[in-house]
């Protein structure tokens, strides 16, 4: 459960930061398919199929979720996809007065991070990252962003049924290993 | 038992069900030793990684050790398979490291399933190789991260022992050229392919995602695979096996 619940939140970070961090790169292939389609230029070059650029060692892909619930896609012909929407909301999370957790701070290459968990019963009520990145406007962004859809994923992923996900997964550290130590704290 | 690993850049997780304690953590202790020596050899972050040395020619490839001699050959197989569309020479330098992931994942699964642990999955960056159903009647469930919208699920995987990856834009810090134009391939958000095998699933997936549009009819008529895709305007489409797949 405990994994579960973090994978949850997991996720959703790391979806989030990596959308934000790169607005302008989404935006950029948000175009028509260019004509990338031909299987064979005959540039007479040796292919290079693939560049990686990545290594600074923050982003993470670790994520299970493994309550019941249901999400599905669609298996029609066309393959429409049914996704839920996840609902930004900006309001303050409740804090628990009867359960919660404060993670540990941790530092990450944007600044420190440190989230408090509430907990009702067994479950994640709410997330309050109470540090976070805020250095500049894009820390800002970043953070207005993952904060409330963080919580939002925590609270409406836990009946999720997915065991593990494929595709981007990365995240920042810091989140990861604050959530952490706060959901080992509230024992669940 | 439920695990992560930091490694190669990443996070390993592993989710094994069955096995007693004792065992279990004995053989996720190898494989999880496994992935780092797949990093020691192979990293092109680490200067004297016997994959570093080689590439700037200073040992060759008798010097290394014996997996990198394989993880060439399935490299060469899988340019060959994608017309060009895998490379391991992604530049001028030798990068074999669109392949080492999932084969290393792969292997990792097949340490488990050699020590009795068939109920598992491996998950590697996104990457996943799924072992036996995690149990009696239920498969695993794999959520395919929905380029578009942060935290949504675009499809659900279900089926054991199948490999399942996905390419797409949403790697922060990733881009995919196309090798025959040198231009980032831009026709899609992100393309999930699956089959059975790690190696060359990871790898294809690549590649197809390379295609752009294409990759529709290379994935159908490849054996094996499937493939489900997703345009930057929020567009699908999958292979005509896809919906057997899904859960």
């Amino acid at each position: 459960m405990r994994r579960a619940l973090l994978a949850v939140v997991v996720t959703t970070i790391g979806l989030v930061l990596l959308l934000s961090f790169k607005p302008h790169d989404v935006t950029a292939v948000a175009q028509p398919p260019s004509a990338l389609t031909q299987q064979d230029s005959g540039s007479g070059r040796q292919p290079s199929a693939l560049t990686r650029s990545d290594g600074d060692g923050d982003e993470h892909g670790d994520e299970h979720g493994d309550d019941d619930g249901d999400e599905h896609g669609d298996d029609d012909g066309r393959g429409t996809v049914a996704a839920p929407t996840p609902t930004v909301k900006k309001s303050p999370s409740a804090r628990s007065a009867a359960g919660g957790a404060t993670g540990d701070v941790v530092d990450t290459r944007w600044g420190p991070v440190q989230v408090r968990i509430a907990v009702s019963g067994k479950k994640i009520t709410g997330v309050d990252v109470v540090q976070y990145p805020d250095g500049n406007r894009r820390d800002r962004e970043i953070s207005a962003v993952a904060l409330p859809t963080l919580k939002e994923e925590t609270l409406s992923k836990q009946s999720a049924d997915i065991d593990t996900v494929s595709g981007a997964t990365y995240t920042s550290e810091g989140y990861i290993r604050s959530l952490q130590s706060a959901i080992d704290r509230a024992g669940l | 038992m439920r695990h992560a690993e930091h490694v190669m850049g990443t996070v390993f997780s592993f989710d094994i069900r069955d096995g007693e304690p004792e065992e279990t953590a004995r053989a996720l202790g190898e494989a999880v030793a496994w992935l780092h020596r797949v990093d020691a050899v192979f990293s092109t972050y680490r200067p004297d990684s016997p994959v570093s040395r080689l590439g700037r020619g200073e040992i060759g490839l008798a010097a290394c050790p014996p997996e990198v001699a394989e993880v060439l050959a399935l490299c060469e197989e899988a340019e060959r398979a994608t017309g060009g569309y895998f490379t391991a020479r992604p530049g001028a330098a030798l990068d074999p490291s669109g392949l080492v992931k999932g084969w290393a994942i792969e292997r990792a699964s097949a340490l488990l399933d050699a020590a009795g642990l068939r109920r598992h999955s491996v998950n590697g960056g996104g990457d996943v190789q799924l072992g036996d159903r995690p149990a009696p009647g239920r498969p695993w469930r794999v959520g395919i991260a929905h380029p578009l919208r942060p935290g949504a699920i675009a499809a659900v995987v279900a089926g054991a022992g199948l490999a399942v990856a996905t390419s797409g834009v949403a790697e922060r810090g990733a881009h995919i050229v196309d090798p025959h134009t040198g231009a980032p391939a831009a026709a899609l958000a992100s393309l999930t392919l699956v089959g059975s095998r790690l190696t060359a699933v990871d790898a294809y997936a690549t590649a197809a995602f390379a295609m752009g549009g294409a990759a529709r009819d290379w994935v159908e008529a490849a054996d094996g695979l499937e493939a489900f895709a997703m345009t930057p305007t929020g567009e699908t489409w999958q292979t005509t096996g896809f919906p057997r797949l899904t859960g």
